[in-house]
């Protein structure tokens, strides 16, 4: 066995305080002192002297209507201020049926009118909502809500609902169906081939914080401390269900404890918060229990999936199909399209991609880091694995030989293709060559030692960004938009791109972010917060710099006199001649010099629009560019996981012991962060490998394992130090260079654990997790 | 109600409480303290951590009342190096793990001093535990991080230990 270095190196090695560039730089965190010292206030944690506490009761029937609600005890609990049914609740607007049109109407997480209706969707649903003056008198209400109910039949067991399943048609947002050539046929014809099904349990999101929302009204004005991901599509759905203009709702999220897709859409919780709030006319705050989270906010859906591949002896792909099927709740949820990597890894000379959904009676499923491709890519890259033993190749080789020059399902250019080096450095590093290919080769006294690769491949969306920079007289910036810190570094890396932008020290930027009333930010989603907002912070500070030398350029004495712009650089807080030397006497002058010559105390540019129409214009005119540019372009993040496990043999426990991860993310805007984010997608990775699974009984679609006690996420045990690593070279494309890196990781990882036990034991689990019994 | 007197980070409080208010809320809801963390309300998180006459325990599955009198340490009255070591090894990204992290790591550390033994310790005939990164996680292994900073964590220890606090 070789042995990674313990400690592991980021490819960038610059120090955090050296000069140059910004970008690139191990930044600390510009959150690091409030989030080390308990500072940073999350959604539950705004204190107002009149707040009042809100529970949820949960129906314990799958599906049918509330025939009565006996709320007397609870009503009697001593401190109980409202116990609110479907008979006595204020009245929400229905939700609308989500358009391209606007992305915003995609944010409820469930068509169901909480409150508004006796109908019962799934086993959880809330039915009843207690309010009282302290935590304790509120929970212990809401166990004392007596509701009888009609029960109705309920398509609750994903493997006998798989007979309904349709087929997904496919739009804009959603893959469907990818053809190229008669891939049946070519598979039939193959010398080797293999041909697996292979399922994904449901999982859930499990932030450490669970959601919560502090709701306060005020006349027709509404306030919100909200865990969220979305705070644009929170205030406009919130508007939309309560009935107010949108100006008149205010969301706030500074922090947020973490969302991975969980937090994108908007939940029961926060419709029940602000219904309670408006009930009781007092401030209302609805903190979920951890059961509440499960039993309300939809996690990853469960998959069955067939993939199957031809090759010709030599390993070049002649065939290769993916079929996915994936619940989707009645009332809501999308299709996991988990074929989506697989119509452009591969340089397969026939492709089949089929998507189909079949509706249960369980909470919607939603998003989850890499929907679609992160179980997607356990389907194929297990495939890959299993075609690669059949023909007797290595498996790193057989996928670098079939990487592709054009996408092969529908010949677009890739932006950048470099899975032959992502996966070259990768082997180097983990000292791939010594891998003896034969299952059950290796091993360390009792545990039998297994290694595995698997690709990883995401495709980063952009979104809108409007943001608004500042630059005072003094030389500080300052740089607000809406947008989220759940936890990837986005301020700091905002922080870097305008100082670099401006030519100023990173700590000369302040970053307000995470409140509606700043201009409107981007989702943290689809791994596009970081790019997006880059292209928009960069063309502020560039009408920013243009504006400084407007003011120069006419000022009698200044050296940038009749300068253009072409010929300048931004750099030691102001504007200086690019073709002498920085220091050089009159090669330019501070910002300040020249403020405050004009006698101007701070330049200000904005993107985007205040004006309502013209900001919705100029998100569609965004969505039609980003939607021919996605015609054009493959545009696409890309890695190679190497993955050592250890297979205890007696009892079946599998232990990561080693894990190497080489990606093309684009540019880096912060070595230490983005490390850090590729670092955590392989840990979930790991999770969904070895251990999670939300548990539903088959009879009743009732989550078994609502809490951290019963589904297990990894912790610090479980997981090794990661070696990760990045080529770190711009996207040509990309605004900024920047391809997205919050999900690109978690994609392959269970495949390379899959493939890495397979190795040790010779044994093939194609069921997500691979627990010990499926070992023995 | 029940009267109870807590003491925390050195400042003595006086509460009447619902007896049946566990010590996290006590802290969050009654004294402002927000900085400890609730991420289950069931002891399966390590979010709420924080500790009692230097010792860590889960505070979400201690009641407020039987505190009283007891030395209790949250977030808000650590000042060690700690924490800038976790901001230095990217020890967190969302942060909300971040509270319960440090002081589980506090405490670890004095257990550690004292010499007590984990699951993965080699020799337990020895006085002292040799502080190894596989005793770090095993020994945090009650503090989930569902960001994945473990490494950054236990970067963040390694570099720290031995710095009294
Ligand atoms: S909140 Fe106490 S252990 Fe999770
Ligand atoms: S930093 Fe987010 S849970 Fe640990």
């Amino acid at each position: 066995m070789t042995q990674a270095p313990e400690k592991t190196r980021p490819s960038v090695e610059r120090p955090a305080d050296a000069e140059g560039p910004a970008v690139g730089r191990p930044v600390d965190r510009v959150d690091g002192t409030v989030k080390t010292s308990g500072e940073a206030r999350y959604a539950a944690e705004f204190p107002f002297p009149d707040i009042a506490h809100a529970a949820m009761v949960h129906s314990t029937i799958t599906r049918g209507r509330i025939t009565g609600i006996d709320t007397a005890e609870a009503t009697a609990v001593e401190g109980v201020l409202a116990v609110i049914t479907h008979e006595n609740a204020p009245k929400m607007v229905p939700p609308g049926r989500p358009t391209p049109l606007d992305l915003s109407s995609m944010a409820p997480g469930t068509r169901v009118n909480y409150l508004n209706t006796d109908e019962v969707h799934w086993n959880g649903q809330p039915v009843a909502v207690v309010v009282a003056e302290s935590l304790e008198a509120a929970h212990a209400a809401a166990r004392l809500v007596r509701v009888t109910y009609d029960a109705l039949p309920a398509t609750t067991d994903f493997a006998a609902a798989q007979a309904d399943a349709t087929p997904v048609k496919g739009n804009l947002l959603e893959i469907g169906e990818a053809k190229k050539g008669d891939a049946e046929a070519a598979l039939a014809a193959a010398p080797v081939s293999v041909d697996a099904t292979y399922t994904t349990p449901p999982q859930n999101h499990n932030a450490i914080e669970p959601h919560a929302t502090t709701a306060v009204w005020d006349g027709d004005r509404l306030t919100v401390h909200e865990a969220t991901q979305g705070i644009e599509w929170v205030r406009k759905h919130l508007a939309v269900r309560f009935g107010v203009p949108a100006a008149n709702v205010r969301v706030i999220a500074t922090y947020v404890g973490g969302g991975f897709g969980g937090k994108g859409a908007v939940w029961a919780g926060t419709l029940l918060a602000v219904l309670a709030a408006k009930a009781t006319g007092r401030p209302v705050r609805m903190a979920l229990t951890r059961e509440a989270v499960y039993r309300t906010v939809g996690g990853r859906t469960p998959t069955r999936q067939r993939v199957a591949l031809g090759a010709g002896r030599d390993g070049q792909l002649t065939a290769l199909l993916h079929e996915g099927v994936s619940a989707v709740g009645r009332m809501g949820g999308r299709s996991e399209a988990v074929g989506s990597q697989s119509q452009h890894l591969y340089a397969a000379r026939t492709v089949l991609i089929r998507h189909s959904t079949t509706e249960m009676d369980t909470v919607p499923n939603t998003f989850m880091r890499a929907p679609g491709e992160a179980v997607g890519s356990f389907a194929l890259e297990s495939a890959v694995d299993e075609l690669a033993v059949e023909l007797g190749v290595d498996p790193v080789q057989l996928r670098t030989r079939n990487e592709p020059e054009r996408s092969p399902t529908d010949g677009k250019r890739f932006s950048r293709q470099n899975l032959g080096r992502v996966y070259a450095d990768g082997a180097e590093r983990f000292g791939w060559a010594a891998r003896d290919p034969k299952p059950r080769s290796m091993r360390d006294g009792r545990r039998l030692i297994g290694w595995g690769v698997a690709s990883a491949f995401h495709m980063p969306i952009q979104l809108p960004a409007d943001v608004s920079v500042r630059l005072a007289a003094d030389g500080t910036v300052l740089v607000r938009s809406s947008f989220h810190e759940i936890g990837v570094g986005a301020a700091t890396a905002q922080a870097q791109i305008a100082a670099d932008a401006l030519g100023v020290p990173v700590d000369a930027v302040r970053v307000e972010h995470g409140d509606s009333d700043q201009p409107v930010g981007p989702m943290a989603g689809g791994s596009g917060q970081t790019a997006s907002l880059a292209a928009a912070v960069l063309e502020a500070c560039d009408r920013i710099k243009r504006e400084a030398l407007a003011l120069a350029r006419k000022a009698p004495g200044s050296p940038l006199r009749g300068r253009r712009p072409a010929e300048l650089r931004a750099t030691g807080s102001g504007l200086f001649r690019a073709d002498l030397p920085p220091g050089a006497e009159s090669a330019g002058e501070t910002y300040a010099a020249i403020l405050t010559r004009a006698g101007r105390g701070y330049l200000e540019a904005r993107t985007g629009s205040d004006n309502r129409l013209r900001a919705a214009a100029g998100q569609a005119r965004f969505m039609t560019r980003f939607l021919l540019d996605r015609r054009r372009w493959v545009r696409a993040a890309i890695g190679a996981h190497f993955c050592e496990v250890a297979v205890d043999e007696d009892t079946g426990e599998v232990r990561v012991t080693r894990w190497v991860g080489v990606f093309d993310v684009g540019r880096v805007v912060n070595a230490k962060t983005a490390t850090s984010q590729l670092r955590g997608g392989i840990v979930m990775g790991i999770g969904a490998a070895l251990g999670e699974e939300t548990l539903l009984d088959p009879r009743t679609g009732r989550i078994m394992n609502p809490g951290l006690g019963e589904y297990h996420v990894p912790v610090h045990a479980d997981v090794p130090a990661i070696d990760v690593t990045y080529l770190d070279e711009p996207d040509p494309t990309a605004p900024a260079g920047i391809l997205g890196i919050g999900e690109v990781s978690i994609v392959g990882v269970a495949a390379a654990v899959a493939n890495a036990v397979h190795h040790a034991t010779g044994v093939r689990v194609r069921d997500l997790p691979v627990t010990l019994d499926r070992l023995l | 109600m029940v009267e109870v007197q807590l003491r925390v980070n050195g400042t003595a409080h006086r509460l009447e409480l619902d007896p049946r208010v566990s010590l996290l809320d006590a802290l969050r809801e009654h004294l402002g303290l927000t900085g400890t963390k609730k991420g289950c309300n069931q002891g399966a998180c390590g979010a709420c951590t924080v500790l009692v006459d230097g010792e860590r325990i889960t505070a979400c599955l201690a009641l407020a009342v039987q505190y009283g009198g007891r030395e209790i340490t949250t977030i808000e009255g650590v000042a060690h190096p700690l924490q800038q070591a976790f901001v230095r090894t990217d020890g967190f990204q969302c942060g909300y793990c971040t509270s319960g992290q440090i002081c589980s790591a506090l405490g670890m550390l004095a257990e550690v001093e004292a010499g007590a033994p984990s699951a993965v310790t080699e020799h337990l005939a020895e006085p002292a535990v040799a502080l190894t990164d596989a005793e770090i996680r095993e020994r945090m292994s009650g503090n989930l991080c569902r960001c994945g900073a473990y490494n950054g964590i236990t970067d963040a220890i390694r570099e720290t230990a031995g710095v009294p606090s």
